[in-house]
């Protein structure tokens, strides 16, 4: 199925990507093109096949549920752009 | 003492053992051979040369008190998608430059726990997304093989463009690298070393920064197969932290290499001989089906019914999972901010700004095919096709104990060749994206060069948990290839 201009804005907005409206087009042509190539994959019969979420074949493992860590708040807020009195500082979020 | 930089990870591990040279003089050796060729290949993409030197010493101290590890000494080069505690790791992207991760990643801390020294980080494709190591933030890698007679620049393959190079150009004895498609693989080809994608749960993801989580493999690349069991070994093993890594025993890989492999049955898969394949690549492989026979491998032709399939389902199932996995990336705790008027704003603009144009490319697909409406028809689709290519593996894997395939369809390519062809470039991963899929492992290793002058892989492909089989027919193919052509160095 063809990707259009509309379908790319609403795969950037669910994505969080700005994308400036000129560049949708173009970006739309060329996720059709890989859309296309893997569209040969409705040639395979799958009729009763399982979905593979994974090839490890062992159950999750279960652990005790115990606080393991912490204690390093500082090396927690060593890498944020923004820190204030050991909080992260974010744009509002609640108007 | 300029010639340590030459020596396979074993030839150093037996002088330090005899005391021929110290880990210090070893990682110094490394160091200015880094600093000279560095600017021209751009393998690392940060230099650690204090901390290689700190490494070392210590390293010398603990041989001295009689407690050297299995690795004790080895100058290592580190793929910039492992975490290293306190030193940049930013997986070839500008949304991670500056982040110091304050943990070690698994495979690193199991490679230091064992002795081993780190020289620095390596480059690659952002986010471990590519074949050619063009899309890092930090520029491509040159390969260091040039084709006979041409001053061209040659990727080295991706995503482990970074590994492969430093590995191929004596920048360190081996190095770390993933595989998430054939990013150790492919790369092992275009550079003549030799790359090993253990099964997936082989070695902890933990530390790892995610790209595909159900594909996502760490390896080795090294010069011969013995260096690439040796640093297996040591990388390898459980660990609670990644829920998927395996509960089972890490064999001694390097006990492999050398055993005779008389009566084991090789599959040589029919759709694997592609349209179009380079006659160098095909009369490579039929070479390489002789060189088992002579050593008494008895030959299959074995059919993989799916192969064509593979790549279409992991350029759905990879995008996916990355679109998923990248979402941290928001410019809250860590790595790029850039300042927008709303908190929707501020995401989408850091993300616009931090991503490269192909890690934006995937996550859109990702962000598609797992939309409402798409999910039935590509997501759930592909993971059916996911379960038929590994059916086709269990079904060939009862008539034989390993494949021999080329590793990739092509020797190493210009840089700016496949840029503006992303089919083209993802067809790399063609022989290779297969045992991802089905979790199996994959180990590349150089037999022989086309008339260019130019390095070719031959894969070999085994059952899950029996990398030891590969060792030992890679240790077999070694002899007989005894590939020893090195690039003319022109760094």
């Amino acid at each position: 199925m063809a990707i259009d201009a509309d379908t790319v804005r609403k795969a950037a907005r669910l994505s969080r990507i700005r994308v400036e409206e000129a560049a949708l087009a173009p970006l739309a042509q060329e996720l059709s093109g890989i859309i296309a190539w893997i569209e040969q994959l409705n040639e395979v019969d799958t009729d009763g096949v399982e979905p593979m979420t994974s090839c490890v074949a062992v159950k999750l493992p279960m652990r005790e549920d115990v606080v393991t860590d912490g204690n390093k708040r500082d090396a927690i807020l060593a890498n944020a752009p923004r820190t204030d009195r050991g909080f992260f500082v974010v744009p509002k979020v609640v108007e | 003492m300029a010639d340590l930089t030459s020596l396979t990870l074993k030839a150093a591990l037996d002088g330090l053992n005899s005391k021929s040279f110290s880990a210090e003089e070893l990682a110094r050796a490394y160091v200015s051979a880094i600093e000279t060729a560095n600017p021209h290949l751009n393998a690392y993409v940060l230099e650690t040369p204090d901390k290689a030197i700190a490494m070392a010493r210590a390293s010398d101290a603990r041989r001295a008190r009689g407690e050297a590890g299995p690795l004790e000494g080895a100058s290592l080069g580190i793929k910039d998608l492992f975490c290293t505690d306190g030193v940049q790791s930013t997986a070839g992207s500008n949304i991670l430059k500056g982040f110091k991760p304050p943990y070690e990643s698994t495979v690193t801390a199991n490679l230091w726990r064992d002795g081993a020294v780190m020289l620095g980080k390596l480059n690659m494709d952002e986010f471990a997304m590519g074949s050619s190591n063009e899309t890092s933030a930090f520029g491509p890698v040159s390969n260091p093989w040039k084709a006979s007679g041409s001053n061209q620049a040659l990727t080295p393959g991706g995503s482990s463009g970074g590994s492969a190079a430093a590995v191929a150009a004596d920048l360190c004895l081996a190095a770390t690298a993933s595989d998430t498609g054939g990013s150790i693989r492919q790369p092992a080809a275009f550079t003549g070393t030799v790359g090993i994608k253990p099964t997936y749960g082989r070695c902890s993801r933990y530390g790892i920064i995610a790209f595909a989580s159900s594909l996502d493999q760490a390896g080795p690349i090294g010069k011969t197969v013995e260096d690439a069991a040796l640093m297996l070994s040591s990388m390898a093993g459980h660990d609670p932290k990644d829920s998927t890594s395996l509960d089972v025993e890490t064999p001694d890989f390097s006990a492999f290499v050398g055993r005779s492999v008389k009566g084991l049955r090789i599959g040589v898969p029919d759709e694997y001989r592609l349209d179009g394949m380079p006659a160098e690549i095909a009369a490579l492989w039929d070479q390489g089906v002789e060189w088992l026979k002579a050593a008494g491998c008895e030959i299959k032709r074995v059919s993989l019914p799916h192969t064509k399939y593979a790549l279409p389902a992991y350029y759905i199932i990879a995008p996916a999972e990355a679109s998923s996995n990248l979402s941290r990336y928001d410019g809250m705790r860590y790595g790029l901010r850039v300042e927008g008027g709303t908190l929707q704003d501020t995401y989408e603009r850091t993300r616009a700004e931090g991503f490269g144009a192909e890690v934006k490319r995937r996550v859109l697909i990702g962000a598609y095919v797992l939309s409402a409406g798409y999910y039935d028809a590509y997501y759930l689709k592909a993971q059916r096709v996911r379960r038929r290519i590994a059916e086709d593996f269990d079904t060939a894997f009862a008539e034989v104990d390993a494949l021999l395939t080329p590793t990739a369809p092509s020797a190493a390519f210009a840089l700016g060749d496949r840029v503006s062809d992303p089919v083209a470039m993802y067809l790399n991963d063609v022989f290779t994206v297969t045992t991802n899929l089905a979790g199996l492992p994959g180990l590349s290793l150089p037999a022989g060069l086309d008339a260019r002058g130019l390095p070719l892989g031959l894969q070999l492909i085994g059952r899950a948990l029996d990398e030891g089989t590969l060792f030992s027919l890679a240790g077999v193919m070694e002899q007989a290839a005894a590939f020893r052509a090195k690039p003319q160095k022109w760094w």
